[in-house]
């Protein structure tokens, strides 16, 4: 290449233009991520744009001409590719929500090192506040996330118990947590000197802050809690992005925080509940004691047998099948497209109802339905498919428990009362496949399993979901 | 102080732009995109590389090459998981998918 061409290229105004084209690229991408069909090519467009940011990054060689610059770069490179690509590519749909935890948690880490090279060099009152300002507030935000996606991880994991961990007077501990980030922030900005353990107590509180926000929170309640993470992750990037003057990383992190905002805010509507009161955490421990009473109204459960399930579903019109996290854990999701395909064959409609929380991630039904090439469309999301609960013969419910708890919306003293639910009470009948009678994550007793309307078939997801599917065969 | 108005206006512009966008993708595809948006905001990677050649000091090389491996990992890892989960999506049959059902 002549030195012209290497000089235009390594000329800001082109790094620049290159870093819009980026932006373009990456807002175009996600915007196809706006139905089934376009998504595919939007996620490549995308990957585009990022990989044009990278380069872009990359040709100012005159900032990396110091010794050893590019190989600790490629170094960097490296290791993130070795172990982000097996990793993509290996991971089952069930390990998906653990999957996102632990990259919300990634990026939030690499956000948090970044600020504190930064503040290393800016000691002395060398960089301007808004550098300075911008730095901290990703230090802060980034290191929450990166602990508490961690800990998140470590929960779906199943490394670290599922149920909420809270101790005495938590909510105090982690104001005082956050007051002594703040007021450390504060003294670093306003400083003049070096204070260099400022910055890692802001660190080292933010990070205790980050394990303490997520160990009280309970597995069900996870999916607000990846999504909120993955709005901290966001922002924190474009807070960096502001700190370097560096347009892509505004873009694209504010585009990560909108997203993980608008999840947080829809996953806490599905529940009925606001996001400052799952951050509170403890839901189930603590309200199970009053909730529960003992096998209220000492119903009777009627237990069923797989013929039985099997000739109810094969001369029904309409089956509509409302899958849980029991589901996911009984990896029974190919099962359950083997029982719709012999149904549909018996020429039975079947559809699936899909609670916008069901599972531990905003989404994890339908892509685990979709791993086992059920069509998306016949995934009905909630509003769609409660009207047809009333035209529908049987409802098989594999795995959910809480989201179809009609006492969300008759009993008033409910834990969950006002939450909006899959009202399978309204079908005609309801096969509840569950492992025991043991209640739901909320350890809210469940009225619809003493429904006269409703058996349940006991037994692993899977192995029930199999048998049905050859008795519907047999038939 | 000039770019810095700028920048702010860039992230509140980016931030409606964002909602306007996300709000419309449907609940079927909350998993993929959140798997996305981990690639997107392995856009931090970006810092890791300007501040490596201004860098001094074991301590803050070592830093930044595990910042830069973080993004990597969320840029690589992202985009492929993302892909991956995407293919899986299928309509019934492939090319009738719309007018394939009506209302019973």
């Amino acid at each position: 290449m002549s030195a012209l061409g290497t000089v235009f290229l390594q000329s800001s105004n082109f790094i620049d233009s290159a870093y819009i084209v980026a932006f373009m690229l990456l807002i175009y991408g996600m915007t196809g991520l706006t139905g089934p069909r376009t998504a595919v090519r939007g996620n490549k467009i995308a990957a585009v744009g990022m990989a044009i940011a990278v380069v872009a990054t990359l040709l100012r060689q005159h900032e990396f001409s110091g010794s050893g610059t590019v190989w600790l770069i490629l170094l960097g490179v490296v290791i993130g590719t070795v172990i982000g690509i097996p990793a993509a590519l290996r991971v089952k749909m069930t390990a998906m929500p653990q999957m996102v935890a632990i990259f919300n948690g990634v990026g939030g880490g690499a956000v948090a090192l970044i600020a504190w090279v930064e503040y290393r060099h800016g000691f002395g009152g060398g960089f301007p506040l808004r550098v300075e300002i911008f730095e901290l507030f990703g230090a802060i935000v980034g290191s929450v996330s990166f602990w508490g996606s961690n800990i998140a991880f470590g929960k779906l994991q199943e490394i670290l118990p599922g149920r909420p961990i809270k101790l005495p007077g938590q909510a105090g501990i982690n104001f005082l947590l956050f007051a002594v980030t703040v007021v450390s922030a504060v003294v670093l900005a306003a400083g003049t000197h070096s204070q260099a353990l400022f910055i890692l107590g802001i660190l080292v509180a933010a990070a205790v802050l980050g394990n303490m926000l997520v160990l009280p929170i309970g597995g069900a309640d996870m999916p607000v809690v990846i999504s909120l993470l993955n709005a901290f992750t966001g922002l924190s990037a474009a807070a960096t992005g502001l700190a370097l003057a560096n347009p892509v990383m505004i873009v694209a992190g504010m585009i990560v925080g909108a997203s993980g905002t608008i999840l947080t805010n829809e996953m806490a509507k599905a529940m009925n509940r606001t996001v400052p009161s799952i951050v509170a955490g403890g839901f189930g421990g603590a309200v199970a004691a009053p909730a529960g009473g003992g096998g209220e109204s000492g119903g009777t459960v009627r237990s069923t047998s797989a013929q039985d399930v099997a000739i109810q579903l094969a001369y029904a019109r309409q089956v509509v099948i409302a899958p849980g996290y029991g589901m996911a854990v009984a990896q029974a999701q190919h099962a359950v497209r083997e029982l719709e395909r012999a149904l549909e064959a018996k020429g039975v409609e079947v559809k699936y109802a899909i609670h916008p929380v069901a599972g531990r991630m905003p989404g994890h039904m339908n892509v685990l339905l979709a791993e086992a090439d059920v069509p998306y469309d016949l995934l009905k999301e909630m509003d769609d498919i409660n009207p047809e609960f009333s035209r529908t013969d049987v409802t098989l419910v594999i795995g959910a428990n809480d989201v179809t708890n009609p006492a969300a919306n008759t009993d008033p003293s409910s834990p969950i009362y006002g939450m909006p639910i899959l009202e399978v009470d309204k079908s005609g009948a309801v096969v509840v496949l569950k492992r025991s009678m043991a209640s739901g994550f909320a350890g809210i007793d469940n009225p619809l399993f003493y429904d006269p309307k409703t058996s349940m078939l006991f037994g692993d997801a899977k192995a029930s979901v199999s048998e049905l599917t050859s008795e519907v065969q047999a038939l | 102080m000039n770019t810095l108005v700028i920048d702010i206006a860039v992230l509140v512009l980016a931030g409606f732009v964002g909602y306007t966008v996300i709000s419309k993708v449907p609940n079927t595809l909350h998993t993929p995109l959140m798997s996305g948006t981990n690639a997107i905001h392995g856009i931090v990677v970006l810092g890791g590389l300007l501040l490596m050649a201004e860098s001094s000091g074991f301590l803050e090389k070592l830093l930044l090459v595990i910042a830069v491996a973080f993004g990597t990992i969320n840029v690589v890892g992202g985009f492929l998981v993302t892909d991956r989960m995407l293919g899986m999506f299928k309509t019934k049959d492939r090319p009738a998918a719309k007018d394939g059902e009506s209302k019973p």
